[in-house]
């Protein structure tokens, strides 16, 4: 069976953001980039998934520019077996990104993709279920533990206050949660073999953008706080606080 | 020109929650300020309270019924909303970001060839554009997204939109649809209830604890201190890490990104990445023994000190004025 993991490229999340002279977008000056840490799970489960059928292939796919190619190496270096960047210079919206994905999921034939359950750069969490829908494939967001069987597919998402256990089957897209799995290092010998892999490139269908981004912005910095003591006798005052200026209990 | 809004509301074990009213409430005044109508729809078994939406501005709803359908599903879900959507003239979808709004909006959109814009905390009209508000980075930054296409899919962020009832309004006209065997190639076919009394997503008041806790055994302290505020439990990663609190506590950038009315935080550094989780709080206070401590420099109210000594007292203190 073909396995897809689709993975992005975003700013690290200790990055301190600046925006740009445009107003509009994120100043990539200085800001690492890593590999969204969401999709690590999934590339973990596909390879997971892999090795306890005993035979299959994993292929990774990026919507992105050629700085991502970094971000697919760190794939390769886990053990995923084929990469495709679908090049682009500019970013898309969610729907964007979910019709390049879809085409090129259909053009490899996967019946099992892993998704993140969110990029942590415009946390939009829709992009699994967009190509889902696109594909008519089914779609389990938010899932911490899987079960495949044969074409049968237990997942368990979680939900405010739990976790809803749902039965489907492929073709599937799991978009993965922190919880899934334990996600593996690379190995020396993984990493000196992504350096041998070629990326296969490819150009995305051009796409019509159906939201524009206006503007980007700081929130308002808050303004410093009150120390209202140093020890336990500060505690009557600080419940007076809350109570009487916060009205919060 | 909109045509028409629907308010798509959600219900478990057949009550509408909290969040639906909140959709109610932002549809109405998006329907008012659009010169257009609105309508709600809800799918699920029997439904107790679908005559309280009347209240809260919206006074039709359809109530697309099928035992099968009292859990969620997402291709039944997607499918019976869509058909009534195309059938009564929708062009604005209007959800709440909760784990089942982020799910559905998105099939939806693609149904209804609609933008999908999420997790919105304003919605602006300006001439004939309709411009949506949403945090990004987790909080560090925010974007206006001006949506291009004709139709639209809005998911709110919980919580943000304060719906308020009104006593005037009468009966609300509630359509109830059986649905005939609906497409469940998906579905819940369990619930499983996290032992925590409350989840942090859902709760106006969340008590937080760190490493500063030094080890699992404490978090008592954390838990008593929750019970007497009638607040949530939460967590940094770094004990989340350590296993000794379950994942579904952790609040951050890569945890749960929160806002109540009141986030204690307990022994906690307060790191970029919890921060960005957590910094949207109305009211934080911060117990920490360093006080150059960044969790200080956003923190409303705070006490440097011990929290093995603080923790007790805060919470006896907050029993007795509640007592009071
Ligand atoms: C990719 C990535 C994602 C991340 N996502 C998240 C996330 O979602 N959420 C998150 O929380 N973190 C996240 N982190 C981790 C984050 O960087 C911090 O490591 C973490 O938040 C620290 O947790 P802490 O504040 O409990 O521990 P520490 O930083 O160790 O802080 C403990 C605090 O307790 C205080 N203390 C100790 N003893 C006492 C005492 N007796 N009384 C009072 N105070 C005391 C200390 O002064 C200290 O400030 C992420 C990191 C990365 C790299
Ligand atoms: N440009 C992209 N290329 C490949 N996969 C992506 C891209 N953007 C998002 N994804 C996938 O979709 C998931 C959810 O992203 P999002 O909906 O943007 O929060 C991510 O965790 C990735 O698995």
């Amino acid at each position: 069976m073909k396995i897809a993991v689709c993975i992005s490229h975003v700013p690290d999340t200790a990055t301190r953001i600046k925006i740009g002279g445009d107003g509009k977008t994120l100043d990539p000056s200085g800001v690492t980039f890593i590999i969204n840490p969401y999709d690590e799970f999934a590339i973990e489960e596909a390879l997971k998934t892999k090795e306890s059928l005993g035979t299959g292939e994993v292929v990774v796919i990026t919507l992105g520019a050629e700085p991502a190619k970094e971000t697919i190496r760190k794939a390769l270096a886990m053990g995923v077996d084929n990469a495709v960047l679908l090049k682009e210079d500019v970013s898309r919206d969610s729907l964007g990104v979910a019709k390049a994905l879809a085409e090129e999921i259909k053009s490899q034939n996967a019946q099992l993709i892993f998704m993140g359950k969110q990029s942590v750069d415009y946390d939009n969490s829709i992009v699994g279920q967009l190509t889902a829908e696109l594909l008519r494939y089914n779609c389990v967001s938010v899932v911490v533990k899987l079960i495949l069987d044969g074409n049968k597919i237990i997942a368990e998402r979680e939900i405010e206050g739990g976790r809803e256990v749902v039965q489907t089957s492929l073709p599937v897209i799991i978009t993965c949660q922190k919880g899934l799995n334990e996600p593996r290092y690379a190995s020396l010998k993984g990493i000196m073999a992504a350096k041998k892999k070629v990326i296969e490139e490819k150009t995305p269908a051009q796409y019509i953008p159906s939201t524009e981004i206006v503007s980007m912005n700081l929130p308002p910095a808050k303004k410093p706080g009150r120390i209202v003591g140093n020890d336990v006798s500060a505690v009557p005052e600080l419940v007076r606080l809350l109570r009487e200026e916060a009205k919060v209990i | 020109m909109t045509k028409k809004i629907l308010a798509v509301l959600e219900q478990r074990e057949g009550t509408l929650k909290r969040s639906a009213f909140e959709v109610i409430h932002v549809a109405a005044k998006l329907a008012k300020d659009l010169n257009t109508s609105a309508e709600a729809v809800v799918v699920g078994d029997s439904i107790s309270n679908l005559n309280e939406i009347a209240k809260f501005g919206i006074n039709k709803i359809t109530h697309l019924k099928n035992s099968l359908l009292s859990n969620y599903s997402p291709s039944a879900y997607t499918d019976v909303i869509n058909n009534l959507s195309k059938e009564i003239g929708c062009d604005i979808l209007i959800l709440s970001n909760t784990s089942q709004g982020r799910d559905l909006a998105p099939r939806l959109s693609v149904r209804i060839n609609a933008a999908c814009v999420i997790d919105c905390t304003q919605i602006n009209i300006s001439g004939n554009d309709i411009i949506c508000r949403r945090p990004i980075y987790a909080g560090k930054a925010f974007v206006d997204v001006k949506i291009l296409s004709e139709n639209k899919i809005i998911t709110i962020r919980p919580n943000v939109f304060k719906a308020q009832a009104s006593e005037s309004s009468g009966a609300a006209e509630i359509i109830v649809k059986e649905i005939t065997s609906p497409d469940l190639r998906d579905k819940v076919i369990e619930f499983k209830k996290a032992e925590g009394k409350l989840d942090v997503a859902e709760s106006d008041i969340i008590v937080s604890g760190g490493r500063g806790l030094k080890g699992p055994e404490n978090f008592h302290l954390i838990e008593k201190l929750a019970e007497a505020l009638g607040g949530a439990v939460g967590a940094s990663r770094a004990v989340v890490d350590a296993g000794w609190r379950p994942h579904n506590e952790q609040v951050g950038q890569t945890g749960k990104t929160v806002s109540p009315s009141l986030y204690v935080a307990c022994g906690i550094s307060g790191a970029i990445q919890h921060l960005a989780g957590m910094s949207s709080s109305k009211y934080i206070v911060a117990i920490n023994k360093d006080k150059d401590a960044p969790i200080f420099k956003i923190a409303d109210y705070g006490i440097s000190g011990d929290i093995f000594e603080i923790i007790p007292a805060l919470t006896e203190e907050i029993k007795k004025v509640k007592h009071s």
